[in-house]
């Protein structure tokens, strides 16, 4: 007990320090039916106005609160899992990215969707959503967002890639055009998408449905794709430390050709004059010229606490926001994918994604990253095994990852 | 570390002779003066400590609360054992031994600026001190995007070449962590030398002046001497805070990425990203245990040379 009592100062301590980043002053509300929602601020508002759709249909049973996390993944799950940790029962909804359901359900932190609950979870979800809510033969969120990467390239610049557009051909094009090709090669979670894509688009794996580290030439094959554009005159600047963001700009700068990202960046590009039309976007390149690409699959599920005090309310309050029409808002107004397939037919998705149907195909063969209770201790073997691109040495990564795997799976140091 | 043994250091040595009885009611009284400070200082930084120790004990992963065992010092061979914790040693030293010898030769030379200004003192110092009242993880967000690749002013200096890229190396990334460490802290160095500096007394200057001794002897002889207990001090404070380093890593290069990962950075990637409380607190204490070394090594430094100066050898 004296443990839990030191987490949970540990925690309040923490939080009040973090009060700076939007934690402190507007979160919790009093009362048995207040449904505090720990979800990232959306810039959008998408959020804003769905919990307030949600709170005038619930007509008084609840009242969702939107406390808003900050905007980077890695520090939204250090925030929840210190708050449930220390058993935090402020917390009833959370936003879950989709590679923390595995970890977040072997701790029972969440509480598995059954029956009834489960049905409705699943409704008219895309498959690849769905799995990334799987663990355990249990449903334990309710697929929210949706996200992948396509792959974004100037129109006006280079040729339409053809459907088997392979990595090693887009570098070569880009090295003989003189352009670069923005992708996300800082040591962090993005490098770790980029890797997993293109092990997965090898028809290899990170690790086996047992959690244990599989690890075969795939990975080899990764490592001369990355090491070949980092080597390249293709490289962007400041390839090591570039992020999404970096990789929008260095696109929107001109000075890349090809870029890799997510859908936000179609949207943003509105803020230059003329520029929106000359992007042209196609499917996720691929690692081996015979074998079609599994894009990236990224995106958001809603859990329920296990320390909530209203749990049945809080169930009502995800199946909410995770609604098709709340899908749809946070499509129209925050670019964020749908997971719910019919929501991609609505003339206001259409109109807010004009690759909605690429996008839909992508989300429906992605291949998604492993499912694993361990999964951030395997991110940070990815990481540091892959990183920094220009010094990966493909001859010898298929061991070394393999090791780091074995550690990180046995609570080790690596 | 300090609180407990300065008071020992700075009373009077002790005679050979019986305590007298008002001597022990002094004695009596300073224990219960003191008493307060112990017994806070014991319960917000004993417990923890106390309970991390407990904690590397332990197999205790938060995420599989079933598999909670008693391991005895299997996470500290296993820590011991591995290449990351020594390479991260190696780099904190090196980003500590770096830095505070820059700050320690930039210090010297700012105190003597403030010492020796005749005026406009107060505005001296006020500037030269601006640094470190800026918080730790604003500097380093500055020195980040100085550097920044794409937006970094650094590269339309003059003299600096375009495609110097440091963020993208180990070595340019340890450089700007370190140009940051310094730029934040030499002020803290420089306040505590000039503290140093008032103490030396003005006669002994001027008596070796008049024995013909240059400006440069009268510094390496007659100053740094005298100050050698004051240099030690912010040596100490400095080398314990350098040590521990972790802002400017984590803004300037997150995750300890491109091998700038210091022994902090490691403790928080497996306590907070890996939530292995058991692993994690192992690395929490030996982090702790070297800090308590760095400090053993320069109090008994300090207590030679305050002992040289009164004169006991």
């Amino acid at each position: 007990m004296q443990g839990r009592h030191l987490l949970a100062a540990i925690a309040l301590a923490t939080s009040l320090a973090l009060g700076a980043c939007g934690v402190g002053g507007d979160e919790g509300g009093e009362g048995a039916r207040a449904i505090n929602w720990y979800a990232f601020n959306e810039p959008g508002g998408s959020y804003d106005e769905a919990v307030a759709n949600c709170n005038e249909q619930a007509n008084g049973r609840y009242t969702i609160n939107y406390v808003k996390l900050p905007n980077i993944a890695d520090q939204q799950r250090e925030l929840l899992v210190r708050r449930l940790a220390a058993e935090d029962d402020d917390i009833d909804l959370m936003s879950l990215d989709v590679i923390w359901t595995a970890e977040f359900a072997q701790a029972e932190w969440i509480v598995p969707w059954e029956g009834e609950r489960r049905s409705a979870a699943e409704e008219g979800k895309l498959e690849g959503p769905l799995e990334t809510v799987r663990y355990e033969d249990q449903i334990w969120a309710i697929p929210h967002t949706s996200n992948t990467q396509l792959l974004w390239y100037r129109k006006d610049r280079v040729d339409p890639p053809p459907d088997d557009f392979t990595w090693d051909e887009m570098i070569d094009q880009a090295v003989e055009k003189g352009t670069a090709v923005e992708v996300q090669a800082a040591q962090y979670e993005g490098l770790v998408v980029w890797i997993n894509a293109l092990i997965v688009g090898a028809g290899g794996q990170v690790v086996n449905a047992e959690g244990q580290a599989d690890v075969n030439d795939t990975a080899k094959r990764a490592a001369e794709i990355e090491s070949k554009l980092a080597n390249s005159p293709a490289a962007p600047p400041g390839m090591s430390t570039n992020r999404e963001d970096q990789a929008r700009q260095g696109f929107e700068a001109g000075r890349s050709d090809y870029q890799i990202n997510y859908t936000f960046i179609y949207p943003s590009a509105e803020a230059i004059e003329g520029f929106q039309e000359k992007i042209g976007w196609a499917r996720y390149p691929r690692t081996d010229k015979d074998k079609p690409s599994r894009p990236p699959l990224g995106g958001f599920n809603i859990a329920v606490s296990a320390y909530s005090a209203n749990q049945e309310l809080a169930f009502d309050a995800a199946e909410c926001l995770a609604s098709p029409e709340n899908q749809a808002l946070s499509a129209e107004l925050g670019g964020l994918p749908p997971t719910t397939e019919s929501v991609y037919d609505d003339p206001k998705v259409q109109k807010a994604f004009p690759f909605a149907d690429l996008l839909r195909e992508s989300i429906d063969d992605a291949g998604p990253r492993p499912v694993t209770p361990a999964y951030s201790d395997i991110s940070l073997a990815i990481q540091k095994t892959f990183h920094p691109p220009d010094a990966v040495d493909p001859d010898t990564v298929v061991e070394t990852l393999r090791d780091r795997i074995d550690k990180a799976v046995e609570g080790k140091i690596f | 570390m300090e609180a407990a043994t300065t008071p020992a250091r700075t009373a009077p040595p002790p005679t050979k002779k019986r305590k007298t009885d008002r001597a022990k009611a002094e004695r009596k009284l300073a224990w219960l003066l003191c008493a307060p400070a112990v017994i806070a200082m014991l319960l917000v930084t004993g417990y923890p400590i106390v309970y991390a120790f407990y904690l590397s004990l332990q197999k205790f992963d938060l995420r599989f609360p079933d598999d909670k065992e008693f391991v005895g010092l299997s996470n500290y061979a296993d820590v011991l054992s591995s290449s990351t914790w020594w390479n991260d040693v190696l780099t904190t030293v090196l980003i500590t031994v770096v830095s505070v010898s820059i700050e320690l030769v930039l210090g010297m030379l700012i105190a003597l600026v403030m010492h020796l200004a005749i005026f406009g003192r107060g505005p001296v110092r006020a500037t030269i001190l601006i640094p470190y009242g800026i918080v730790t993880v604003v500097a380093a967000f500055a020195w980040r995007y100085a550097f920044d690749p794409t937006s970094g002013f650094v590269f339309g200096l003059p003299l600096v070449p375009d495609d110097w890229q440091p963020l993208n190396t180990r070595e340019g990334s340890l450089f700007v962590i370190i140009m940051a460490e310094v730029w934040k802290t030499t002020p803290f160095m420089a306040l505590l030398l000039l503290a140093g500096l008032a103490l030396v007394p003005d006669e002994l200057h001027e008596a070796a002046k008049v024995d013909g001794a240059s400006t440069l002897q009268r510094f390496f002889r007659i100053t740094l001497p005298l100050m050698r207990p004051a240099i030690l001090v912010a040596l100490l404070f400095r080398t314990l805070d350098a040590f521990r380093i972790f802002d400017n890593i984590f803004i300037i290069q997150p995750g300890g990425a491109l091998g700038t990962e210091s022994v902090s950075i490691l403790g928080y990637n497996v306590l907070i990203n890996r939530v292995n409380l058991g692993l994690g607190s192992a690395i929490s204490i030996l982090i702790f245990l070297c800090v308590i070394l760095i400090a053993v090594l320069f109090v008994k430094g300090l207590g030679t040379s305050t002992a040289q100066q009164r004169g006991e050898t």
